[in-house]
Parts: C-alpha cells; sequence; structure tokens
C-alpha cells in the first residue's frame, strides 16, 4: 500500500489560530471535526507501527495539532470554551483508541506475514525410521502362541533331530506302520530322523511332567518333499492337554475358541472324523473357505472347507509310553501348519516364497 | 479310490443328492476329495429301431437304413453289414458331435439323404469294436439318450481313505458305511454258483510253507473259458472307478477287487508245472520276471507264489509273466488269499512296486471274505467268458483268525466324548456297522467286530465308531475346567521377542532359511579350521547335495539371502535369523541344537530420502544394533573387543561380544575374500550371536532408581591421543578413579585432521557430575575434574585441547 512519509496536514489547520475569535464556536467545531476527519483519514492509510506513533505524536503529542489546539481554547468565552472542550476531549480519546487499534491491527497482520514467510511444502515426503519386520511365518506363530497363552498353554520348544522313538515309535507309529510312509522322512541314522512333526513333544513333555499338562509347542518340521505347496521345512504348533476328565466337548470347544480368534468370531468351522495313529477318536478341523464363503473355489478345491488342523483324545497306548493311567486322565492333542494358514490368510500360493526371503516379499508383511 | 454311485446303488439306497452324499461321507470320515460327472457327451446320441434295410441304389457297398425313434423317422446311409431289422442301435442325430469330435451333419451320399449315422463302439469311444455298428441291448427304450440308456450318466466321487480304514477300499466297504450312517440293511451281492464236473482237490492242491506270511489261501478253478472282451457293463464300471480293461477274466478279478477289497490273480491253470499251487519264501537273489516284464531281485523275506517247480506270482503285489491269462487260455486258477500286511509292505516298498493289490494287502483285507471273494469272481467269470466251474474250494487256513471281542463300557462313552449317549443308541450304532454287540451286565457291552474291521481291538476304537455315527456335530463344546499351567512362561521365548523387536526397529527384516545347507558353504565361509563348526550331521537321503547337512552356522544362510536378494536389485539390505543350528556331540545320538541370532547388513543405511544425506552402512551401525540388543536384554557388562582372528571377518573390523569371560558373539565386516566367493560387490557388516548363552547372561527385571533431586554440573574434556588408542580406555580410566560424582562419561566427539596433529585423533567427553544430597560447588566439581585430566595426562601422556 502506498503512503506518505508523513502525513498531510490540513494548511486550514495550522491557519484557524489566527482568526478563531473571528469566526466563533460554530466555526471551531467545524475545525475540530475536520480536524479529526482528516487525522483518522491519514490514520487508516498507515501501515506501520511507526507510522501510527508519527501519528500520534503528530496529533496528540505535546506539540501535535490537537494538543496545540486544546492550549488554544483560554481565548474562547467560559461557555464556549466548555463546550468545545468536551468535544475536544471526545475526539481525543476517540482518537486515542483508534490508535491503539490501528497498533493491534498491524501487531496481528505483521504475525500472519511472518508465519506466512515461513510456509513450507507439507507434501514432501517425512523423515520415517526405516523399521524392519518379522518373518510372516513368525507373525503367524505369534499370534497362534498368543491365543493358546491365554488359554493357559505354556510354551515350550524340542529337538528338531529327533530319536525314531520320539518321532514314530512312542506315538504309536511302529516300524512298518503305513502312517511312515506318508511322512517322507528324512534320516541322519537308523535311529535319529530330522522329525516329521512337532507331536514327538507330546511325548517328551508327558515323560517330564505329571498330568495335568497344558502346552503348545511351535517349531520347524521337516519332510523330503519339494513343490509349489510342500517344502522341505516348514513350521508347525503342537498343543496338549491332559488332565482328569478331560473330553472331547472340551477338544471341540478349546479349538473352536482358538478358530474364532484367529479367524474371526463369525468363521464356521467343522469337526470331522479322521485318522491318527496318536490319537482316537481323531478329528480334522475345517473352517469354511473365506475366499468363496462356501460355495467352492480353487483354494478350497470346491469343497468349500480349509483344512486347517488335525486333532485328536490322546490314544491310550501313547499314554503306555510316558505311564500314565488312561483310566485316571484324559486328554486332547492338535497340531497345525503355520505355513498353511499363512498361505491362506494372505494368499499366497507357493510355499517357497517363504524361505526364499526376497526382501519385496517380506517388507509385505 | 473312486466309487461311482450307480455301483453304490446295487448295495444301498441312495436317496439324497450328491452333495449330501458327499457331506454324509465326509462327516463320517470318508473325505469325498472330488465328485466328478461321467458319461457326460452323449447329447443328440439316442436309442433307435431298425425299421428296414435296403440297398442303396447307387452304390453296392451301401444301405439305406430306416430307423425310429419312437414318432420319429430317419433316413440313414450306412455302409455296415452287421445289420439286420428289428435291432437296436445307437443314432447319432444331426448337429450330435462324437467322442472323436466328428460333427453330424445333414448329408446326400450319391444321391441319397442320410439325415443322421448309425455309430460303432469306437466312433462312441466305448470300445475299440469299430467293425461293424454296436448292436444295444433290445430292452432299452427307443428315443433315450444313449448315455442315459447305457448307465453312463453317473458321478464319481474320489475318497481319501484313512490307513486305518482298508475295509473301505471297496464299493461294498464305502455302501457299508453309507448304510451305516443312514441306518440302513445293506444288500450284498447274490452268489449263486453253478458247480460241475470233478472236484477241486481232484485237480490241484495248494501247498502254505509259511503261514506266517500267508495265514489263508483259497482257490476255485474254472474250466472252459473263452478269453475275449469284457461286456460293456463291466468296461464301464472298471473304467468309471479308475481301472483299464484287459479282457474278460482279468477284469473280473479287477471288479471283485474293487466290488470286495479282494485282491485276485487269475492263473492260466495249463502253464502251472504239477498243477499244483506252493506259497514259500524266496531265496535270496532269486530273479523273477514280473508281468510288466520287468526283473526282480528277491530276498528271503518275500513271499512267493509258486507252481511245483517255479515261482508264478510275488505273493500280493504282482503276477508273473510266465502264467499270465492269455487268449488261448481254457483253464483259470484263481486266487483269493489273506497276506501278512507287515511282509507284504514290505515287499512292495522293497521292490518299489505300488499295485493295487499291494496296496489293500498291505493295509489288511478281509480275511474272513476270501471265499465269498473267490466265488463271486468265479460266477461273474461263468457270466462273462463262458466256462464251467469246477465244484468245491480249496481253503488252506491252517490257523483260522477269530475276531476278538472287546468289552465296552458304556459310561465310558460318555467320559470321552463329553457327552451323553445311551447304551441303546450305542448298540445300534455299532450294529449298523455289522459289528456283534452283547449286553454284559449293567454298563458292560461284549462287542465283535466282524473280520473286515481289523483296526477294531480295543474300547476307544469302538467309542471312536460310536463318536462317527453318532455325528461329531452333536458333540457340544465345552472348556476344560483345569488350572492355567503353572509353569512360569517360557522365559527364552519372551526374550526371543524382545530380541527381535530391537531388531526390528534398527531396521531389520527377519528371514527363514533351511536347516540344511551344503558342506561347502563351510569353505565358503572360511571355516577351515574352526573345528567344531567343520563336524556337521548328515542325512543320509538328502533332497540335494546343497541341502545335505545340518548347518553348524547361520552365516551362510545370510550371505545366500543376501546374494539372492542382490541379484533381484534389492540392494540396500538389513536382514537377520534367530534359529537353532546344530553340533554333533561325541557318544550321543543327538546332536547339540542351539538357538543363534545374526544379522547382516550392507548398501545405504536408508533409502535415498530429500531430507538425508546418503550414507553406507557400517561398523558402527551393527554395533550400535548389537549394544541395543544388550542393554534390551539387561546384560550390564557387554564388552566390545577386537578380534583378528575370525575367518570370515575382515582382520581390522573384526570385534569380539563379550560378556565377562564369556564369548556371545561376534561383530564385524565380513571377509572380502567370502564376500567374493559369494559374488557380493561391496561391504557387508555381520554380527553372529550365541543366543542361549546371551539370554543366560540377561538382567532382572527393571528396578525403579530414584529421580535425583539436585541438578547435574556438566564438565567437557577435550583430548589428543595416539590415533591407535582404542577409547574404551579413556572412559576406563576415568571410571577407574571410583570418583563419587562422577555419573556419566559421554564420547561426544572423535576427530582427525587439522589443527591435530598427524598420527593423532582428538576426542571430547562430557562428564556428568551428581551428588544424591545436594547441589555439587563449582569447587568440588573443579576438583574432581582435574583429578580426572591429571590422571588421563599420566597415562596417556595426552595433550589437552581447549
Amino acid at each position: 500500500m502506498p503512503f506518505p512519509r508523513s502525513p498531510r496536514w490540513p494548511k486550514s489547520v495550522v491557519g484557524w489560530a489566527v482568526d478563531s475569535r473571528q469566526k466563533g464556536v460554530p466555526f471551531v467545531r467545524e475545525e475540530l471535526r475536520r480536524l479529526h476527519k482528516e487525522i483518522l483519514a491519514t490514520l487508516s492509510q498507515v501501515s506501520t507501527e511507526k507510522e501510527v506513533s508519527e501519528v500520534r505524536v503528530k496529533s496528540l503529542g505535546r506539540k501535535g495539532t490537537l494538543t496545540q489546539l486544546l492550549k488554544r481554547l483560554g481565548s474562547l468565552p467560559e461557555a464556549d470554551r466548555r463546550e468545545i472542550g468536551r468535544l475536544a476531549n471526545e475526539i481525543k480519546e476517540d482518537l486515542e483508541r483508534r490508535i491503539e487499534e490501528a497498533i493491534s491491527h498491524i501487531r496481528e497482520r505483521e504475525r500472519k506475514e511472518a508465519l506466512e514467510r515461513e510456509r513450507i511444502d507439507v507434501t514432501l515426503p517425512g523423515r520415517r525410521i526405516p523399521v524392519g519386520t518379522k518373518h510372516p511365518i513368525t507373525q503367524i506363530l505369534d499370534e497362534v502362541i498368543d491365543i493358546f497363552s491365554r488359554l493357559g498353554f505354556e510354551v515350550v520348544e524340542g529337538p528338531e533331530v529327533e530319536l525314531d522313538y520320539y518321532n514314530f515309535e512312542a506315538l504309536n507309529i511302529p516300524k512298518g506302520h503305513p502312517a511312515r510312509e506318508m511322512q517322507a522322512t528324512f534320516f541322519i541314522s537308523d535311529e535319529v530322523v530330522l522329525r516329521t512333526h512337532t507331536s514327538p513333544m507330546q511325548v517328551r513333555t508327558m515323560e517330564k511332567k505329571r498330568p495335568p499338562v497344558r502346552m503348545i509347542c511351535p517349531g520347524a518340521v521337516y519332510r523330503c518333499d519339494s513343490d509349489p505347496t510342500h517344502s522341505p521345512m516348514f513350521h508347525q504348533v503342537e498343543g496338549l492337554l491332559v488332565d482328569r476328565g478331560i473330553t472331547f466337548a472340551d477338544l471341540k470347544g478349546v479349538l473352536t475358541v482358538f478358530v474364532h480368534q484367529m479367524f474371526g468370531e463369525k468363521t464356521k468351522l467343522r469337526f470331522r472324523p479322521s485318522f491318527f495313529p496318536f490319537t482316537e477318536p481323531s478329528a480334522e478341523v475345517d473352517i469354511e473357505c473365506f475366499i468363496c464363503g462356501g460355495i467352492g473355489c480353487g483354494v478350497c478345491s470346491n469343497t468349500g472347507w480349509l483344512e486347517i488342523l488335525g486333532s485328536g483324545m490322546v490314544d491310550p497306548a501313547v499314554y503306555e509310553f510316558v505311564n500314565y493311567d488312561p483310566e485316571e486322565v484324559t486328554g486332547f492333542a492338535f497340531g497345525l501348519g503355520i505355513e498353511r494358514i499363512a498361505m491362506l490368510k494372505y494368499g499366497i500360493h507357493d510355499i517357497r516364497l517363504f524361505f526364499m526371503n526376497d526382501l519385496r516379499f517380506l517388507k509385505q508383511f | 479310490m473312486k466309487v461311482s454311485l450307480s455301483w453304490l446303488r446295487d448295495y444301498v439306497d441312495i436317496q439324497m443328492g450328491v452333495k449330501e452324499l458327499i457331506e454324509l461321507l465326509t462327516m463320517g470320515g470318508l473325505e469325498v476329495e472330488q465328485a466328478v460327472s461321467a458319461g457326460e457327451g452323449f447329447e443328440k446320441i439316442v436309442v433307435a429301431e431298425i425299421d428296414s434295410i435296403r440297398a442303396h441304389p447307387n452304390a453296392d457297398r451301401l444301405s439305406l437304413v430306416q430307423v425310429r425313434t419312437g414318432r420319429e423317422r430317419f433316413s440313414i446311409v450306412c455302409g455296415a453289414t452287421n445289420i439286420s431289422e428289428g435291432q437296436k442301435v445307437p443314432l447319432a442325430l444331426v448337429g450330435a458331435r462324437l467322442p472323436n469330435g466328428l460333427e453330424i451333419k445333414r448329408s446326400r451320399i450319391r444321391g441319397e439323404t442320410s439325415e443322421g449315422m448309425l455309430c460303432s463302439e469306437a466312433e462312441l469311444g466305448l470300445g475299440s469294436d469299430a467293425t461293424g455298428i454296436m448292436i444295444l441291448p433290445s430292452d432299452l427304450p427307443l428315443g433315450a439318450d444313449l448315455g442315459e440308456a447305457l448307465g453312463l450318466k453317473d458321478t464319481v466321487l474320489d475318497i481319501s481313505v484313512t490307513p486305518n480304514r482298508p475295509d473301505c477300499l471297496c464299493i461294498i466297504g464305502v455302501a457299508r458305511e453309507i448304510a451305516a450312517l443312514t441306518h440302513q440293511r445293506m444288500r450284498y451281492p447274490h452268489l449263486r454258483l453253478t458247480e460241475e464236473g470233478q472236484e477241486i482237490h481232484q485237480k490241484t492242491s495248494v501247498t502254505i510253507l509259511d503261514p506266517d506270511l500267508c495265514p489263508r489261501y483259497v482257490a476255485r478253478m474254472v474250466e472252459g473259458v473263452k478269453i475275449g472282451p469284457s461286456p460293456l457293463w463291466m468296461k464301464n464300471r472298471l473304467e468309471k472307478v479308475g481301472i483299464r480293461s484287459i479282457n474278460n477274466v482279468v477284469d473280473v478279478t479287477n471288479f471283485v477287487m474293487m466290488e470286495y477289497g479282494q485282491p485276485l490273480h487269475a492263473f492260466d491253470f495249463n502253464l502251472l508245472e504239477e498243477g499244483r499251487i506252493v506259497v514259500r519264501r524266496a531265496q535270496k537273489g532269486e530273479v523273477f520276471v514280473t508281468l510288466d516284464g520287468v526283473k526282480r531281485i528277491l530276498d528271503e523275506e518275500m513271499l512267493m507264489i509258486c507252481d511245483g517247480v517255479k515261482p508264478v506270482a510275488i505273493a500280493g503285489v504282482m503276477g508273473g509273466l510266465n502264467s499270465e491269462i492269455k487268449e488261448e487260455t481254457q483253464t483259470v486258477l484263481l486266487e483269493s488269499a489273506y497276506f501278512n500286511p507287515i511282509g507284504n509292505r514290505r515287499t512292495s516298498k522293497r521292490l518299489g512296486l505300488e499295485t493295487e493289490a499291494a496296496y489293500r494287502f498291505g493295509r489288511g483285507v478281509d480275511y474272513g471274505g476270501c471265499v465269498s471273494a473267490a466265488n463271486r469272481a468265479a460266477q461273474l467269470i461263468q457270466e462273462v467268458a463262458g466256462g464251467r466251474v469246477v465244484e468245491g474250494v480249496i481253503d488252506a487256513y491252517p490257523s483260522p483268525l477269530q475276531p476278538i471281542p472287546i468289552r465296552l463300557s458304556v459310561r465310558k462313552v460318555s467320559q470321552i466324548l463329553g457327552t451323553e449317549i445311551s447304551g441303546e443308541e450305542i448298540k445300534t450304532y455299532l450294529r449298523d456297522l455289522e459289528l456283534n454287540v452283547r449286553d454284559e451286565g449293567e454298563d458292560i457291552l461284549s462287542v465283535t467286530p466282524p473280520s473286515f474291521r481289523g483296526d477294531l481291538e480295543r474300547e476307544i476304537d469302538l467309542i471312536e465308531e460310536v463318536a462317527r455315527i453318532h455325528g461329531y456335530e452333536k458333540v457340544p463344546l465345552t472348556l476344560p475346567k483345569g488350572p492355567p499351567s503353572s509353569e512360569e512362561r517360557n522365559r527364552v521365548f519372551l526374550l526371543e521377542r524382545k530380541a527381535m523387536e530391537v531388531l526390528v526397529h534398527h531396521g531389520y527384516h527377519e528371514v527363514i532359511t533351511y536347516s540344511f545347507t551344503s558342506p561347502a558353504c563351510l569353505d565358503s565361509v572360511g571355516l577351515n579350521s574352526d573345528g567344531e563348526r567343520r563336524r556337521h550331521l548328515r542325512i543320509l537321503n538328502p533332497l540335494t547335495e546343497e541341502m545335505s547337512v545340518m548347518r553348524t552356522s547361520l552365516i551362510p544362510g545370510l550371505l545366500e539371502t543376501a546374494r539372492y536378494n542382490l541379484s533381484r536389485k534389492n540392494q540396500n539390505l538389513r536382514i537377520f535369523e534367530l534359529k537353532k543350528v546344530f553340533f554333533p556331540v561325541e557318544g550321543e545320538r543327538l546332536p547339540r541344537e542351539v538357538k543363534y541370532l545374526a544379522g547382516l547388513g550392507m548398501g545405504l543405511s536408508r533409502d535415498p530420502h530429500w531430507a538425508f544425506s546418503q550414507r553406507a552402512i557400517d561398523f558402527y551401525d551393527v554395533k550400535g544394533c548389537v549394544e541395543d540388543l544388550l542393554e534390551a536384554l539387561r546384560i550390564k557388562d557387554g564388552r566390545f573387543e577386537r578380534a583378528e582372528d575370525v575367518p570370515y571377518l575382515h582382520p581390522g573390523k573384526a570385534s569380539r561380544i563379550r560378556c565377562g569371560k564369556e564369548v556371545l558373539g561376534v561383530l564385524g565386516e565380513v571377509h572380502p575374500q567370502v564376500l567374493g566367493r559369494y559374488e557380493i560387490h561391496g561391504k557387508a557388516y555381520l554380527f553372529e550371536i550365541d543366543f542361549e548363552r546371551m539370554v543366560k547372561r540377561a538382567g532382572e527385571e527393571k528396578r525403579f532408581r530414584p529421580l535425583p533431586r539436585f541438578p547435574a554440573v556438566y564438565r567437557d574434556l577435550s583430548l589428543v591421543v595416539d590415533e591407535s588408542l582404542e577409547v574404551e580406555k579413556v572412559a576406563e580410566a576415568i571410571w577407574s578413579l571410583h570418583l563419587p560424582f562422577i555419573d556419566e562419561v559421554n564420547l561426544f566427539d572423535v576427530y582427525q585432521g587439522t589443527p591435530i596433529p598427524e598420527g593423532k585423533k582428538g576426542v571430547s567427553y562430557r562428564i556428568r557430575y551428581q551428588a544424591n544430597d545436594r547441589t555439587l560447588t563449582d569447587e568440588e566439581v573443579n576438583r574432581d575434574h582435574e583429578k580426572v585430566i591429571s590422571r588421563l595426562r599420566e597415562i596417556f601422556q595426552v595433550e589437552l585441547r581447549q
């Protein structure tokens, strides 16, 4: 805004003192009003605090126009003096108020301008701390472990290189049993294998501890298979609960809680008769296919169901190996494949991706 | 195991849709993996009757045939000579498409219109006979869809049968399950045999020399058979369940195997020397040529079926080339035996011969059903291949097997299942499964399973049967009443999570690599001398040499992963693995399994970003991460000291991570030679920690320390020291004064270059002085600070820098 360096003072005011007496009160009043108006007009054009101060000095200051005028009021008659004095005071107060206002306006504007000058580009990317990720398998394991921990299961781990005795024999899978052939086994020697499942920890746990037992065992297991749906190494979680009076209904209850917490409260599930040498009765647990909603699709092989874990009541033959009395205690065991759950949950079709560790894969989880 | 619905319906009523049947079987324990429709592709091919045949006026070899499909009549030009008036034949109407792809159109052949085509078996894909038109049975309804009329329309279920249920490896077995699950009675095949001629014992004999491997051997004989193709109905049935038709006699044996689950073998009796059967173990090294023409080398645990002189079959696995049914065979000797399942499995596994027969014998067939199966086969052979069934049956059964009764407590059923099931219900379920049930006092039942249920031996086996038939879905949901496990939460497990959190916060991505690795990778990482790690566990049957030993270090896996990622342009890497390694232990069968934690970082410290200057990851990035690990695990006395002898680390940029006297691990730049072997360019830094050792050193739970109530005083200190001085020594010297007010010593600057002379470096410390009971005066602080300065001068001959 263009602004003169100093306000222009009306000539008439300067000349007025000389002939006020001649022209009388109305004239003085008129002149006062005009002076007031002109000061206001000047004030309205200033834009800095300094300029406002100048206006103040030149109008209200000791040598200011208004002050000078008021000083000369003495030359007027008493009555006129009072009237003009009142008017002059009003004007003075008004000016002071207006000047204060002008100052605060200017300060407000300057604050705004100062902030405006600090404006930045909010669309520039922020400084992020590059954090890493846990492997998707670990993330699913953590979820499973947390659910069973809340249900009072303790977490144990066992050897991955295992005796044939624990991996098969004590799980009621004697030499020559067809179930052995169903688990393509890596051998270290005649009596030592890479565990084909986490189930050996059922036996090891019961050997060490008298009932009640509530444990889960996460870990890597091995089978000599390799294709898009089979990996020579994968992960399972085993679970075991043995106590007095544990029933098949308890098995259903616990695993239903698990499925609902893992896959959502509304997930439909079913317990389907199956066979494992170390449990009886045995049950596979299927959940309704969440890809197709149970109508049937490629993922569920058109059955509408996805198999997610195997389970069953601990077979009395297993209790014999660990000196538990099957007339005294009963229990159930279960096992689930972590890769399978991860593949279903994340829509991964090739199990080998988990072990290639491509950063572009890992960063997605 | 494939079963067709139409075949099942011979033995049991199925009054539900396919979907419901699948549900019933699956929830009964016979998981249906898929259902396939069969007999499709016969649209617009119908049953027609020949009204008249006359010669084609313009062609010698063709005739004009008038056929009828009920109301409609068609005129067809046909070249076949095997047809006559009144016969029923398949007619492909205009618009039909034959299985061989031929589309039928209205056509004019030598001036005569043909409104379709009469088809041969071959043209319909129903057989190999292409010589004439297929003549249909006269009772087929006119105009009917051919697929429907011939019973080709069907649904085939593929059932996954668990190893404990060999009885379900046949149509009757599956039908039995349906009957039990729907509470019906089975309709078993009606066996009616017309026997003729001499008694079988006068014609042949069976001698079992090894009854342990062959508890039972049943033989039947049919004379005067005519070998030829099987009738269409039999071919169709076999084909639907996945068995290729061979000839009528062989097809009968397969048919009965699929029907009863009893594998049968048919010998050409005239090829059996001395006309008799001997069952014995093979001799070691004995050679035998099986039906598939392959020479097999036998051992003395393999059971052979022999004639008077030589072996003619590997028992329960495969027959021999020397006695197979041929076109000229006239007399058939049928074998229906029970072989020891374990012996049979062993033999088939040793020889690598997985046959339908071995599959069933290996799981256990119905030892009580051998005679019925032989009779059924004899009856069918007579039906489809003619001949006379010789009177009588040889049943060599030295010590007959008997099902053993099982005691079942009614109360126990409810105790195990957690739901109340009455004695009456239990009895009904078990009887529906054809088990014999007798009351034996209050609460106790005596249950005798049939011979085909070898899997039922114990009370728990019966409880499972009850649960299955009752329906798992009817068992309620309850939660166990007992207390939660009293064990303390696994400490290692919690610390593992904590460690992973630290690494993730440092930008590391967790990887999981195989626990087996290549023995060569130990050379690649330069582990030539390190004794324990060179000895590894070998896998006897690895998938490949690259996966043949159990790893003793996580480092090769990390380097391999780095190489893999670099080749895919994932260049800025920070990865870690927390998994087991395996050390064989002298004199122990199992190795020592130890969890290790290792990490590797290389490339830029972060992806290029407008707000950061680019910087490569270096030693101190990785070290900082390890320091944070130590802190998170509350390990107080962790120290880093120079290490020049780690084979895979740069000798000048390597450190041992120590805790007291114990070494927790190492840290440093990967040796350039090692990187070279992995074809990795640039620099990489790694750490490797014995995680279990680290966990043992992990500190106590956190305790609160009261906040200081008085202000601290800071003093800075700058020194010039020899370039080679390890700065940790300076801090150690300060602490070793044991000045009570020194609360913290912080190295905040290290500087080389002007004005610091060559061969020296400037280091700056900020020392915090703090008292618990008062504000320290300048004098007190200065006094201590002077002590620090003079001590450092004394030890290091340092110059103070202002």
